[in-house]
């Protein structure tokens, strides 16, 4: 008769150790980090909080529907943003996501690299801080918006192009070398159709959370619905900010239902 | 003419994908290029336009030689080669039309190409050619509403728009059933007949070979090891050139698939009649 | 040679329709200038700003990491410190309401007040969250802790809750059939096929998480924002050129060492 072990676990006990010992160190990191974090908060503000939550939430409410008319021209300014934003970033990302695919980058050892850069670059800085930079040295604006949403969408737009032309069907590429074809046409002829879907997708998709975005570039001075809730907020006027908070919520369901719509229109 | 001499291949790698392959192609001739996969077919194949870059040898078309030729050279002469791929390699997203027009790129400016204005005579003899070819309705097409054998067509009509001198076939046939690949070869050697046309066939269904090659050559790791009429090809050879293997079932099964299509083809011209 | 057209158009492959064609053309145009008419550009606060911006590319290039130090690693500290808890905490409150709102698991009324949840954390900017917790619960990074939290939950609970969706049915009929319970089926079905994803999802939310506690510092919430708009403020573009610098080379290191991380999970 063979004998059968009585017990079994699911992970070696080298395992389950290292297991454990990883949880325990990020329960301890969680610890510090909360100690360090908090170290300078007062608590008095926080148990204090859900009574200005109260207070703030009694203020804002009915919003002040008569406020909707003057938001009109921030909100077609918003949507100006968005848009001429989302143009000047696809200008800019199209050739950078050329020098950084793999594929199709003339120098890989200088021009990549440097590609691959504003790409990081541009994706760590949020618009926000883009506007901020582009108000202060541009002036107060929709310029400086449109700038910043352009800046902040190479980073995004030329990472997925990127991807999508190293993904691209080499023997299409291939065939259309074949036929004697210059770097220039096999671009136009194998590369380009490939990428088109990929090209609009992303384009909709980015233009999409531009909107979202734009919406809030007027709190650092770059126009549209933001500059009117900063306004609102400096005033303590808290029916306009509800209204303006429901206006970007309108605004921001209906792009994101355009944009799914066009991507599956797409697909 | 076609005149390969000493070519050699060695990958980054180190593997030594050809050795010291010489061969000339005559005009009008179609050749048959079998062997097993990796004994280099295909770099052949690719080593002849300079795809694939060879690592030494000499490679002439009708007097020109190829290796050693500048980017602009180069694409000058590719024009003279027509190459034909095993999955079609058509551009998925774009018409029939502009897919038979591409094979005209390397003699028109980028701009004529990029407004797609071509010469009159270029969309006259492509119109010719998907009529050659039985597509002429599906000019307007994206090529991804295609079949696999109409694909195969538009490959062809991309490959002879070039006017070439020379034809590269890459397992014209590998992703077609079995009908419609011999529908495919016959095209092909029809084709070929029709301009004098010299073709390179690279080919991994033996008795297809057989069937429509006027001559055979085996390679087996790199090396030419027979070079002959199909009728020379024994058993001996085949193995040779495959290894021991029992490969007189692929031909029963070559056999059969004939048969099968005679049969089709009665049944097809009963029905009709 | 007779018979062949000697002319080809490429035929329209979107609109096929010539009118919509024209009508759609006219309007892009039409938008696309009244649009840019509606920008309006001041020349002269442009050319005043040209000599700042030429100040802030040198500031770039030439970082002052020194003067504003301490500034800059108090700045640090709060935001990696405020990016750790709020992940870890949006992460812990995410699961229990990513699998609520799996269609598969959960009954209709969880599953409707979870997406509800969802839903409202997704719609609502961090900025805007940020502001109103600093205004509850005052300046500093307990404001932007809350905020992350709250805007991690969205995301991570979203997408678990789609992957719960997407698992393979077969695995959970089969631990159904043994007759396991609901906790049972969750923690040998359903569990160890959305781990790998989770984590990765975490490691991206932590990366997502640190670039926000950037931004939402100038609302008031702490972190490198608060010095970065502080630095931007008094003008001094050498030490804004170097809080940027910090923060791609936080964010790179932390796209590289998560993607290896994930490969070395997997």
């Amino acid at each position: 008769m063979t004998e059968f072990p009585q017990t079994w676990a699911f992970r070696t006990p080298r395992a389950r150790l290292a297991l454990w010992f990883g949880w325990l160190c990020l329960v301890a990191l969680f610890v510090y980090c909360w100690q360090v974090m908090t170290s300078t908060t007062i608590w008095m503000f926080i148990w204090d909080a859900p009574r200005q939550a109260a207070d703030i939430g009694s203020r804002m409410f009915p919003p002040r529907l008569s406020y909707l008319p003057e938001l009109m021209i921030p909100l077609w300014d918003t949507l100006n943003m968005a848009t001429l934003g989302t143009m000047l970033g696809v200008i800019l990302a199209v050739p950078v996501a050329f020098l950084a695919a793999r594929n199709t980058t003339p120098s890989a050892l200088i021009l990549r690299p440097v590609a691959l850069f504003i790409i990081v670059a541009s994706r760590s800085i949020n618009s926000l801080i883009w506007a901020l930079l582009l108000v202060a040295i541009l002036g107060p604006g929709l310029l400086a918006g449109i700038i910043a949403i352009g800046l902040r969408s190479i980073g995004f737009i030329g990472k997925l192009m990127y991807e999508a032309i190293e993904e691209t069907d080499i023997r299409q590429i291939e065939a259309v070398t074949a036929t004697g074809a210059s770097p220039a046409q096999v671009l136009n002829y194998a590369i380009v159709p490939q990428i088109m879907p990929a090209f609009w997708g992303i384009t909709v998709f980015r233009w999409d959370i531009n909107i979202r975005e734009s919406a809030i570039l007027g709190l650092v001075g770059a126009g549209g619905l933001g500059l009117k809730l900063q306004a609102s907020l400096n005033t303590l006027a808290w029916p306009q900010v509800t209204t303006i908070l429901l206006v970007i919520l309108a605004t921001v369901i209906v792009s994101e239902w355009v944009s799914a719509r066009v991507r599956s229109a797409i697909i | 003419m076609l005149t390969v001499t000493d070519l050699t291949k060695t990958y980054k790698t180190g593997d030594k994908a050809l050795a010291e392959v010489s061969l000339t192609v005559p005009k009008g001739q179609v050749v048959g290029l079998i062997g097993p996969s990796g004994a280099g077919k295909s770099t052949l194949i690719r080593c002849i336009n300079r795809l694939v870059e060879p690592t030494s040898g000499k490679i002439a078309l009708s007097g020109a030689e190829l290796t050693g030729l500048g980017p602009r050279a180069l694409r000058r002469e590719r024009r003279r080669i027509g190459m034909i791929f095993q999955e079609y390699a058509l551009v998925e997203r774009l018409t029939v039309m502009e897919n038979v027009l591409s094979g005209r790129l390397g003699y028109v400016s980028f701009w004529q190409s990029f407004t797609r204005r071509f010469p009159s005579a270029d969309i006259e003899r492509a119109y010719r050619l998907l009529d050659r070819v039985g597509l002429m309705e599906h000019a307007d097409k994206r090529a991804d509403a295609l079949s696999g054998g109409q694909r195969q067509r538009v490959g062809i009509a991309r490959a002879l728009s070039q006017e070439p001198e020379l034809l590269l076939v890459d397992e014209p046939t590998a992703s077609l059933d079995p009908k419609t690949s011999r529908q495919i070869m016959r095209l092909l050697i029809e084709i070929c007949a029709e301009r004098g046309l010299p073709a390179i066939v690279n080919i991994h269904d033996v008795p297809l070979a057989q069937q429509f090659m006027q001559r055979i050559i085996g390679l087996r790791a790199g090396r030419v090891v027979f070079d002959g009429p199909p009728e020379q090809l024994t058993e001996s050879v085949l193995t040779t050139i495959y290894g021991a293997e029992d490969w007189t079932a692929m031909r029963k099964d070559g056999e059969a698939d004939r048969v099968a299509e005679a049969e089709a083809v009665a049944r097809l011209a009963m029905i009709s009649a | 040679m007779t018979g062949y057209p000697t002319t080809w158009r490429r035929p329209p492959q979107i609109v096929t329709d010539r009118r919509w064609r024209i009508v759609l053309t006219v309007a892009i145009i039409a938008y696309l200038l009244i649009g840019m008419g509606s920008v309006e550009v001041n020349w002269a606060r442009m050319m005043e700003g040209g000599e700042r911006g030429l100040r802030f590319v040198y500031g770039f290039l030439q970082p002052d990491f020194t003067s504003r130090w301490k500034d800059i690693s108090n700045g640090l500290i709060e935001s990696l410190t405020m990016t750790l808890t709020s992940t870890v905490v949006g992460v812990a409150i995410s699961i229990p309401i990513g699998i609520g709102a799996a269609r598969n698991l959960a009954p209709p009324w969880v599953y409707y007040i979870c997406r509800s949840i969802i839903a409202v954390s997704r719609s609502l900017q961090e900025i805007i969250i940020a502001i109103f917790l600093v205004a509850m619960f005052g300046f500093g990074p307990f404001a932007g802790f809350l905020t992350l939290s709250f805007a991690t939950i969205g995301f991570i609970s979203k997408l678990l809750a789609e992957d719960i969706e997407d698992i393979d049915e077969a695995q959970a009929e089969a631990i159904r059939a043994t007759g396991a319970s609901w906790l049972q089926l969750v923690h040998y079905a359903i569990q160890p096929q959305v781990m790998p994803r989770l984590i990765g999802l975490s490691l991206y939310r932590l990366d997502i998480n640190f670039r926000e506690s950037a931004v939402i510092g100038i609302v008031g919430a702490g972190g490198i924002g608060a010095t970065l708009n502080t630095a931007i403020d008094r003008y001094e573009y050498d030490s804004a050129g170097a809080i940027l610098l910090v923060i791609i080379a936080i964010v790179m290191v932390a796209e590289y060492s998560s993607s290896y991380l994930r490969k070395f999970l997997q």
